[in-house]
């Protein structure tokens, strides 16, 4: 925990500067042995600069033609991209590069589970925006998305790219087969709640087509649910209260309720098993944060064109996710890879964004201008305003430290529970001393 | 000065001073030697002693600035983490699984190997082709392979009757799987060396056997298995070593750092990498690093002293 190891006994200056050194040095030398280190080298011969921008998931700015807009607007800058599938993966490796110092992108995105971690850990690790001119930004994102990437003494160490405000995507022809009604009018009124959301998957699964089940995990179904609320995993204090906090229990039992009752398709989110399940139609409903659209026409390819439809998630406004752009201190070319960033994540570029890839922008004066997208992926959904309501309504929520390690305990111990049917209780133990080894 | 005059006189065009020639025939090894010590110096030795440093601190990646003197408490913690103690049972259990039947299987097929056979040379080069593949590659297909939903294995059991098996969550099925990778890539590897060993064993022992009235199968027990004994030990010392470390297959294989849900195939190796690389303890992963070193030692020491025993009750009978 943060407050015991401040009140334990440190090491002398000197004792702590020759570690430094030295962890850096093992860190590099770990990281040699990994061969994991993207090319980091960018030469700026001749008023030619290489921006390298390092990115997880699905960002879309390579697919929607921005860099190219932006390398035309920039004559003599290239941009080039690491993009890594797993947030986990990249947030290792990105440690590893920070610690050692080297090998770090230009631009590096953030997630939002992460970015407490920056603010409060890192923050002498990545460039203050304001040096280049940060500050006159603030009016564009809203106040929740703009401080929580806020360092103690006021640093601005990142601009928000996306939010990501929760729906439920859902494969219509496979709902039809199942004798179930497919207007997402219709559906979002029967699944208004959980319970009612629950109920639907029982009666697909009782005429389901053969290996398709409601959901694609339970571990889905809790994040999206968590979502909802304000207060996760800490209270607005920066206490951890996971394990005492009443809506984190309802989104558990919630899920143990859909695996007990064999409402998923067990698959593990981000795994191979996962992504081929896409085309597979192993399952008919998928809990999808604005961000997963693009990630879903990815895996599910032009087969699954106007098989999916979204409609509002059951239970209310939600928010999963959202990212920020930063430039690491050790970045070669700041102030470039700040104008790049600042010009990625103004209204314009962000509204685009979202036409193209889905990813729901988080700049104010963005969110009216795509009010009336549709999506003829999805069946011509309505998007804008589905998203747009969920955004509005979403709750702003409380940051901590360690969110994203505690989730994936908390995901692991419902992945027990679904598909290997462990005990609730013990696998909620199980979740607490993971938690418990994680942070401690 | 000339007392040690070299014993081959001849004439020779320019030859240096003796003394001086004489020190750098004392230093000469050591001059070639020392590139090796200084890169080990370098990349082993600092490594090993920084780690050791480490290992009593409580230090995390996020904040190196900020340690904390925890002398062996580090140790002692591992002693009472259930993690560590299962990460310990799996390395062993996997280690067996892949062990045992890889060097079963790689003396066999050297076995075969050293009969004249048509296009030998192919099926020898063949046999090194697994061992060629990146652990990465390798890795990724067999996930694949051992797929719940669409893997071949399961395809290939539901085809005999067999209900499909969750190959990453259980605990039986994840080890056997990981193993059978290890088991892959290595069988050719080592049956490549028994059969070096192999044909280094006099042709006219198996010709007496032969002449005998020896099988094939007595001429492999009592002719080709004693011969092979050094080499044995060899292969057996070097995967002790290598299933201790195993940590490449069972990280892709789910692509988990925690080694399945439930740790059910989380070995040291990945328990280690977890701790410094997933949760950034670099003090807590120091102390694992070490105590594997430890243990392999131990096991190599083991392995040593039990060989030493029966080559002197050999020498004995």
């Amino acid at each position: 925990m943060p407050t015991a190891r401040a009140a334990g006994r440190t090491a002398g200056a000197a004792g702590k500067a020759a570690v430094r050194l030295g962890a850096v040095a093992l860190a590099g030398v770990l990281l040699a042995a990994c061969g994991g280190s993207p090319d980091g080298a960018s030469d700026s011969a001749g008023g030619e600069v290489t921006l390298t921008v390092d990115l997880f998931g699905s960002f879309g700015y390579q697919e929607s033609g921005l860099y190219a807009e932006y390398e035309k607007l920039h004559p003599g800058v290239t941009i080039k991209q690491t993009d890594t599938e797993d947030e986990a993966d990249y947030w290792k490796s990105l440690q590893t590069r920070l610690a050692g110092g080297g090998g770090l992108a230009d631009v590096q995105a953030v997630e939002v589970g992460r970015i407490a971690s920056v603010a409060q850990q890192q923050a002498d690790r990545f460039e203050d925006l304001r040096k280049h001119g940060a500050d006159k930004l603030k009016s564009q994102f809203p106040e929740a998305k703009w401080t929580a990437a806020t360092g103690k003494n006021g640093e601005v160490l990142g601009l928000g790219t996306d939010v990501g405000p929760e729906a439920m995507c859902y494969r219509s022809d496979l709902l039809a087969a199942a004798g179930l009604p497919t207007d997402r009018e219709e559906l979002a009124r029967k699944w208004s709640t959980w319970d009612g959301y629950l109920d639907l998957g029982r009666q697909y699964k009782a005429k389901a087509p053969a290996k398709s089940a409601w959901l694609d995990s339970v571990g889905s179904l809790y994040s999206v649910m968590i979502g909802q609320q304000k207060e996760r995993y800490y209270d607005a204090s920066g206490k951890l209260i996971w394990d005492t906090n009443p809506a984190l229990k309802t989104a558990w039992d919630t899920s143990v309720t859909a695996a007990h009752d064999g409402l998923s398709a067990k698959l593990d989110q981000w795994s191979p098993q996962w992504n081929q399940a896409f085309t597979a139609g192993s399952f008919a409903t998928l809990p999808c944060p604005a961000w997963m659209l693009g990630y879903i026409k990815g895996q599910a390819g032009d087969a699954g064109k106007g098989k999916w439809d979204i409609a509002k998630l059951p239970g209310g406004a939600g928010n999963w996710g959202g990212s920020y752009l930063t430039v690491p201190r050790a970045a070669k070319h700041k102030k470039e890879a700040y104008e790049l960033i600042a010009w990625l994540t103004a209204p314009a570029q962000q509204a685009r964004l979202f036409q193209k890839q889905g990813s729901f922008p988080s700049a104010t004066a963005a969110i009216g201008q795509i009010a009336g997208a549709t999506d003829p992926y999805f069946s011509g959904a309505p998007i804008g305003s589905i998203f747009g309501d969920a955004a509005k309504a979403a709750p702003v929520q409380v940051l901590g430290v360690h969110d994203q390690s505690v989730a994936q305990q908390i995901t692991n111990a419902l992945g027990e529970v679904e598909r290997k049917g462990t005990d609730p209780e013990a696998a909620w133990a199980n979740a607490r001393k993971g938690v418990e080894n994680t942070i401690g | 000065m000339t007392l040690t005059a070299p014993t081959t006189t001849g004439p020779r065009a320019v030859s240096p001073p003796p003394a001086l020639r004489r020190a750098w025939r004392k230093a000469s090894p050591y001059a070639y030697l020392a590139p090796f010590f200084t890169l080990f110096a370098a990349f082993g030795l600092f490594p090993l002693l920084y780690t050791a440093f480490v290992s009593l601190y409580r230090v995390e990646l996020q904040t190196p600035g900020e340690m904390e003197w925890r002398g062996l408490g580090n140790y002692t913690a591992l002693l009472g983490d259930s993690y560590f103690w299962t990460a310990l049972r799996n390395t062993f259990t996997i280690g067996v699984l892949s062990t045992v039947p890889q060097l079963v299987m790689a003396l066999g097929l050297a076995h075969l190997l050293n009969y004249r056979l048509r296009g030998r040379t192919f099926f020898r080069t063949a046999m090194l082709l697994p061992y060629a593949t990146s652990v990465a590659a390798a890795t990724l297909v067999f996930a694949q392979l051992f797929g719940r939903d669409f893997g071949l294995v399961n395809v290939v059991l539901g085809l005999v009757g067999i209900d499909p098996v969750d190959w990453q969550t259980g605990t039986v099925a994840s080890q056997v799987a990981v193993s059978t990778i290890v088991i892959w890539r290595w069988t050719g590897y080592n049956a490549l060396i028994y059969l070096a060993g192999m044909q280094s064993i006099p042709r006219e022992l198996y010709e007496a056997a032969e002449m005998d009235g020896a099988s094939r199968w007595r001429q492999f027990w009592h002719v080709t298995l004693p011969g092979l004994r050094p080499t044995i030990v060899f292969t057996v010392v070097v995967s002790t070593i290598g299933a201790t470390q195993l940590f490449g297959e069972p990280l892709l294989f789910e692509g988990s750092v925690s080694g399945g849900i439930s740790h059910q195939y989380q070995t040291l190796g990945l328990y280690l990498y977890e701790q410094g690389w997933g949760f950034f303890h670099l003090g807590r992963a120091a102390a694992i690093a070490w105590v594997m070193f430890l243990l392999i030692l131990l096991v190599v020491g083991a392995n040593a002293l039990i060989v030493r025993r029966r080559s002197r009750k050999e020498a004995g009978r």
